[in-house]
């Protein structure tokens, strides 16, 4: 009597699971977890606060308050043409949105130790759900600066020119997720061994910001060869400008977008692979 | 294909799973180096957890903590395992809810699968009990309008209907545990995995937790039960497997499994000798010569008045710091930890065990152990590490002692302790 050749087996557990291929059946079936963890993280981050949800778009107002004064008013570092304050804004927004999805996700593992080791369900649901929430909060930063230009443009003498380009802003939207995740990912794949690596990423991404045109612009840095290679290496650099160049007119830097694309599937591809060989043997190393 | 083999909802095949000792992850950067350096200069890894002492699950740096176990499970059974600690249960369970992957083997299975390995995980403090309940539902496989349907009937079932919308942080753990098994109640899934619920929740709740876990298996559903509490275990499932040292050792009706399992213990007698050098359990700092339970004067066999010498003979080779120590774990019949002691407890702060061959011994007093099967587990310990463990050592049966006049019968509990009693005030 061997069953083993019955065809109509719902779950198969080998020693070895093909790593290139998630399981996206699977994970369509956990749907549902996906948009409930995606709200969870929405609606237990402000419980217990006076603010609540306005913290969304004060942390963002208050951080682009202090770079227009430092960098723009007493260093001089924005450039002329357009608002101080609307250009660290168009700046913050994205570089907060990049950085919190790369933060978030790296700690994945370490985070969810307690669940992960105790029920199965397609890990992946957790780094996506905390992009798809970190997107949320992106998404109400990006209707606070369009709020803010309508303001300059109303009560002061601001004409707002946007690129027609706009329309591939969900394109730079999704760049930018996948990149962050694939980066999250990779990461927390390595902490999950090296812990270390835990505190190098958080710090390295504060850095990466002063390797970015978020708080100076790209013609600041022209003159100099060296800096502006390092900038160009930023993938996020080319995602920075071409945010500012459909916002506020400008040629968007579609080469550096490639080149941006180009990093994110790496990352994405290796922050795959090694994140799912890490969620097999996760249980017995933790 | 046969009727049965279309009921089979489980099968494993060959299964086994092995843990690389030594190389069990760091922490840290740092821990890593230091385990390698511990592993250059040939002293033990100090992360290396200690297993069983069964050397046969050991081949080198390997240990297999499960090995070779097949089995088949049908539809609307309910199958208990049982075994020792460390016996390859959880790993088993850890496999079956797909938290881990064999190392080789197969296991195939018909149907949604949930396990319950521990209530109330992924419990979001700051969430409140409803929010919760969609939470856990949702990580446990269900889908949202199944939970939102059943929101009522889980609740009902918790017994915390004032609280359910207060956060769950100020819950206490009791109701977090009531609430995460109700949830877990309602998941009905083709395949129910438990381990140990029932370990948890006051007396109340588990009756009701049994009731409901037999309910479930009447309308169809397969469950699979581990447990040390073989009076669950009986009263639950039809057929039990016994791991040992990460095989089956047995697999067969409930009855005859537990009736063997808690006959092994009473089959240890109450005294063990170990001859010679290759069989007695110990490493290269201490050995274990001999376990003996007597009482302390006269003879026959031991009563509740009795009060009871357990005396082990240890070889202490003398190496190193001689930072050890001798210690006990007493179980009951039903397999239940009563307590544990040491050496040291007993003994000045300074004290270090003799080099050469001794004998350690503690007194169990009389009126504290109730009556029933005991089986010792002996512990040495190394600069307060456990060093290993011996299962197999020793049993004893403690009797009733006959009063003169009225049979009173046996007491409730693990203990029967003589209290002092008194009235006023």
């Amino acid at each position: 009597m061997s069953t083993t050749d019955a065809p109509d087996w719902d779950i198969v557990i080998r020693p070895e699971q093909a790593w290139w291929k998630p399981d996206l059946k699977e994970f369509w079936h956990y749907r549902d977890l996906l948009s409930l963890l995606v709200r969870r993280d929405l609606t237990a981050q402000y419980k217990q606060t006076v603010l609540g949800p306005a913290w969304l778009v004060v942390q963002p107002l208050l951080t682009t308050i202090t770079y227009t004064v430092m960098f723009g008013i007493v260093a001089r570092l924005s450039p002329p043409g357009i608002p101080p304050l609307l250009f660290y804004l168009s700046g913050i927004v994205p570089w907060t949105y990049f950085s919190g999805v790369l933060n978030k996700t790296s700690r994945t593992f370490v985070a969810n130790s307690a669940v992960l080791t105790k029920v199965y369900f397609p890990r992946l649901i957790m780094p996506v759900s905390t992009t798809l929430s970190t997107l949320f909060s992106f998404v109400v930063q990006l209707g606070l600066l369009v709020l803010i230009i309508f303001c300059y443009t109303v009560f002061g003498d601001f004409r707002w020119t946007p690129s027609l380009e706009i329309v591939f802003l969900p394109v730079l939207v999704l760049i930018m997720s996948l990149l962050g995740l694939g980066s999250g990912i990779l990461v927390s794949a390595m902490t999950n061994k090296y812990r270390d690596l835990g505190f190098l990423v958080g710090f390295g991404v504060q850095l990466l910001m002063f390797a970015s045109p978020v708080i100076f612009p790209m013609e600041l840095v022209a003159k100099n060869p060296t800096m502006l290679a390092v900038l160009e290496l930023n993938p996020m650099t080319p995602v920075i400008n071409a945010m500012r160049a459909m916002f506020f007119g400008g040629t968007v830097p579609w080469a550096g977008l490639a080149y941006t694309a180009a990093f994110t599937a790496v990352m994405m591809l290796a922050g795959l692979a090694l994140f799912q060989k890490v969620e097999r043997s996760f249980a017995d190393v933790v | 294909m046969t009727d049965r083999s279309r009921n089979i909802v489980i099968k494993a095949d060959h299964v086994g799973k092995c843990y690389r000792l030594g190389r069990a992850g760091g922490g840290s950067l740092s821990e890593e180096l230091g385990g390698w350096l511990a592993r250059l200069r040939g002293k033990p890894d100090p992360r290396i957890p200690i297993g069983s002492s069964a050397d046969t699950q050991r081949t080198g740096n390997d240990f297999w903590a499960l090995r070779d176990v097949s089995f088949d499970v049908a539809r609307g059974e309910t199958l208990g395992i049982v075994g020792r600690n460390g016996a390859g249960k959880s790993t088993l369970l850890k496999l079956l809810s797909r938290i881990t992957l064999p190392t080789e083997g197969e296991i195939r299975m018909r149907g949604r699968m949930s396990s319950l390995l521990e209530v109330g995980t992924g419990f979001n403090p700051e969430l409140t009990g409803r929010e919760n309940i969609l939470l856990n539902g949702a990580i446990l496989g269900m889908k949202k309008a199944e939970i939102i349907h059943k929101m009522d009937e889980i609740i009902a079932f918790s017994g915390i209907l004032h609280h359910i919308d207060s956060p769950v942080k100020r819950y206490s753990s009791g109701m977090k545990v009531r609430l995460g098994f109700s949830v877990a109640a309602h998941l009905e899934p083709e395949i129910l995995v438990i381990d140990e619920v029932l370990a948890v929740g006051d007396a109340e709740f588990q009756r009701k937790c049994l009731g409901k876990m037999k309910d479930v298996s009447l309308t169809g559903r397969t469950i699979l039960f581990v447990s040390h509490n073989m009076t669950a275990v009986r009263s639950l499932c039809s057929r039990v497997i016994w791991l040992q040292d990460g095989r089956i050792h047995m697999d067969g009706p409930a009855d005859e499994v537990v009736r063997e399992y808690l006959a092994m213990y009473s089959r240890m007698g109450s005294q063990r000798v170990w001859t010679s050098d290759t069989e007695a359990p110990g490493n290269e700092l201490l050995r274990i010569r001999h376990m003996v339970a007597e009482r302390t004067h006269g003879t026959g066999p031991f009563t509740t008045a009795d009060d009871l010498r357990l005396r082990i003979g240890i070889d202490n080779l003398g190496i190193g710091d001689n930072d050890l120590n001798v210690g006990i774990h007493v179980y009951n019949g039903e397999d239940v930890l009563a307590f544990s002691s040491s050496w040291r407890d007993g003994s000045p702060d300074q004290a270090v065990l003799p080099k050469g061959p001794s004998d350690v011994w503690c007194v169990i007093p009389r009126e504290l152990l109730n009556s029933g099967d005991y089986r010792v587990v002996l512990n040495v310990f190394r600069q307060s590490k456990l060093m290993f463990q011996v299962d197999e050592t020793i049993a004893f049966e403690v009797h009733d002692q006959k009063r003169e006049g009225a049979w009173y019968g046996r007491r409730k509990g693990v203990f029967r302790p003589k209290l002092n009693w008194g009235t006023g005030s």
